[in-house]
């Protein structure tokens, strides 16, 4: 029986000399063998068994992105533990708050043990204190003696069947839906997505600087080169942010092969080049735009620029992807770039449908669906719609969630009788590849981030000034991004402090969400547009905003 | 030379023009840009790329963060000192 736990070990039993896993940060760069990695893992399986820990018991790691993230994950798959990594703190976000909402998971997910940093101790444990959660601090020496045989007999219980990992999407609103893996999901992905990508473990090399706590970081950046012995170069998101091209610099230096970038990326590497930098890029075949919506013209601003250094418009590549189905939905063909369908504005957006024109809209493809994925388009009425009609995207698979953790109501309303995960994104199919025109479900991807807009309504509503219960939030694209960006609209009381609301408002959002107001407008009772259902009035006052300010 | 309020003046224009995108705005020297919530950690790569272009101030990678500058005050300083 396959787990996370056999697939580990065997691959530092064939091969404990080859690297795993080569960790940049600050410049320096330190290179673990299989072997090392997967004692140094063992080694957080120890003090997780000596603390008490059980197989299906939930570990929350607090960790910063570091290799004791990295270990400390692996040391609880391994004792068949599940393993949930928590958002990275930034300087950005409120530490207070950040506690809080840590204490807001353990509480509602029942977690065993949580892993910080001994910084972290002394507050932890203090908001923790009334509930039955141990704390455990990085650096503190393993019991490495009760390990080997304790740990082959706990891996022998672990069915894979049982929950491997979990995944959570940032803000109050995302922690409260831990979507939940079976060891069996993720191996299977793992296979499936492997072949869909032609990877060889042998000769291909990932380079990632993906934040671990999102999908694409965990499963396409971590999980995948880890489980299928691919050597994986890991740099820091914090760092990549702030040098974008130091991506360009680990392709040539380490002869990376794969790569996978949320679309804002594609720009933010275009903008940050400097006239006289040097790349060699030839070794890349295949950079995957994933997690938020794909433009052509990124992928051209792209391509533009780093033509010069080797780079082939044949690695552009497009995946579809969601932690509700491990990873990857769709994927399309390596070694050519993706489709592009052109279709007629105005069908699409009035009539939903698809009709290929000479100019119109640019329509990047997103591929075909990777093996043992079924995709459906259906109406509203839940009934299926032939190819090039516009409607909700549908899926089943072998890989898809098991449940949200500890929340039945959720999963039952997330998948249908029949089995389908409707995913809350529109598109339609044409010649067997998906193309995504865009989203029913309340959401804002921001740089490769998701955000609820009732966590920033909420925000809005607390502020001075802001006439409670009039706010709204929406995301527009932003072209110079490439992403959307998030805009508020308020609605204030009378003789309200704008300056003032304005800032405390700003500084809120970034402090809570990370993210930062793209614009916000404040303006007069009655502006804002209400239905009875939050969804519409979202949409109906985007527009009107779109009219009145132009985007 | 360089004089500081000139510097102020079109790091403003170009912070509302280019990333806020709300020319009607007028920012304070001593408004907080990145703590404050309003230019994100995207835009820092385009502002040391104009300070560069514009006066010729290098701003390494590793300072584009709140400790460094975060407000047009002290951006400024940092590129009067450096302006070739």
């Amino acid at each position: 029986m396959s787990t996370l736990v056999s697939t580990l070990t065997a691959r530092a039993a064939e091969a404990p000399q080859r690297p795993a896993l080569t960790f940049l940060e600050r410049g320096g760069e330190q290179t673990i063998t299989r072997g090392e990695f997967l004692r140094s893992a063992q080694a957080y399986s120890g003090r997780l068994a000596a603390a008490g820990l059980s197989a299906g018991d939930l570990v929350i790691l607090v960790l910063q992105h570091s290799l004791d993230l990295v270990y400390a994950f692996w040391g609880a798959a391994l004792i068949g533990a599940v393993p949930s990594i928590f958002p990275f703190l930034t300087e950005k976000l409120d530490p207070a708050l950040y506690c809080q909402r840590v204490k807001t998971l353990v509480e509602h997910s029942g977690a065993k043990v949580v892993i910080t940093y001994p910084k972290n101790f002394e507050p932890l444990s203090e908001l923790l204190k009334e509930l039955p959660v141990q704390i455990l601090v990085t650096g503190a020496a393993p019991d490495s003696e009760l390990l080997t045989s304790e740990l082959s007999l706990r891996a022998e219980g672990v069915s894979s069947d049982a929950i491997a990992l979990l995944q959570h999407s940032s803000g109050s609103t995302g922690l409260q839906k831990g979507v939940a893996l079976s060891h069996r999901a993720v191996l299977r992905q793992v296979e499936a997505y492997g072949k869909a990508i032609q990877l060889d473990p042998a000769s291909d090399v990932i380079v990632s600087w993906l934040p671990l706590y999102h999908d694409m970081g965990l499963i396409a950046g971590f999980v995948l080169p880890i489980l299928t012995g691919t050597h994986l170069v890991l740099m820091s998101p914090f760092e990549w942010v702030r040098q974008p091209t130091s991506l360009l610099d680990a392709i040539g230096r380490y002869r990376g092969t794969l790569c996978w970038l949320p679309n804002f990326a594609y720009k933010l590497i275009a903008r940050s080049l400097r006239p006289g930098a040097e790349f060699d890029l030839a070794s890349w075949r295949g950079v995957i735009n994933c997690s938020e919506p794909v433009y052509d013209e990124s992928h051209q601003a792209f391509v533009e620029k780093l033509a010069p250094f080797g780079f082939s418009p044949d690695a552009l590549a497009v995946s579809y992807a969601m932690a509700e189905n491990t990873f990857a939905v769709t994927q399309t063909a390596l070694g050519q770039p993706p489709r592009v369908d052109v279709v007629e504005i105005a069908a699409l957006q009035e009539r939903g449908e698809a009709i290929p024109a000479t100019a119109g809209k640019r329509v990047v493809s997103c591929g075909a669906p990777i093996e043992s994925v079924e995709l459906a388009i259906f109406d509203g009425q839940r009934n299926p719609l032939p190819e090039r009609r516009v409607g909700e995207i549908g899926l089943r698979s072998e890989f898809m969630l098991s449940g949200y953790y500890k929340r039945p109501d959720l999963s039952q309303q997330a998948i249908t009788p029949d089995g389908w995960y409707l995913t809350g994104d529109m598109g339609y199919l044409a010649d067997g590849e998906l193309y995504i025109s865009g989203r029913k479900k309340d959401l804002l991807i921001v740089g490769g981030k998701n955000i609820y807009p009732q966590d920033l309504e909420d925000i809005a509503n607390r502020t001075a000034g802001v006439y409670p219960g009039r706010a709204v939030a929406f995301g527009v694209l932003d072209e110079r991004l490439g992403s959307e960006k998030v805009v508020i609209i308020c609605e204030t009381t009378e003789n309200a402090d704008l300056a003032a609301a304005e800032q405390e408002l700003r500084a809120k959002v970034v402090q809570e969400t990370e993210v930062t107001v793209g614009d916000l407008r404040f303006v007069p009772r009655g502006w804002i547009l209400k239905t009875s259902s939050g969804k519409h009035a979202r949409t109906d006052n985007r527009e009107k905003y779109l009219r009145e300010f132009g985007g | 030379m360089t004089d500081k309020n000139d510097i102020i003046a079109k790091l403003n224009e170009y912070i509302t023009q280019e990333i806020l995108k709300r020319p009607d705005k007028t920012l304070s020297a001593d408004e907080p840009l990145i703590s404050g919530g309003l230019i994100d950690s995207f835009s820092l790569v385009d502002l040391a790329l104009f300070a560069e272009q514009t006066w010729g101030a290098g701003i390494d990678d590793t300072e584009l963060n709140a400790q460094t500058f975060d407000t047009l005050d002290q951006l400024a300083d940092l590129i009067a000192a450096r302006a070739i």
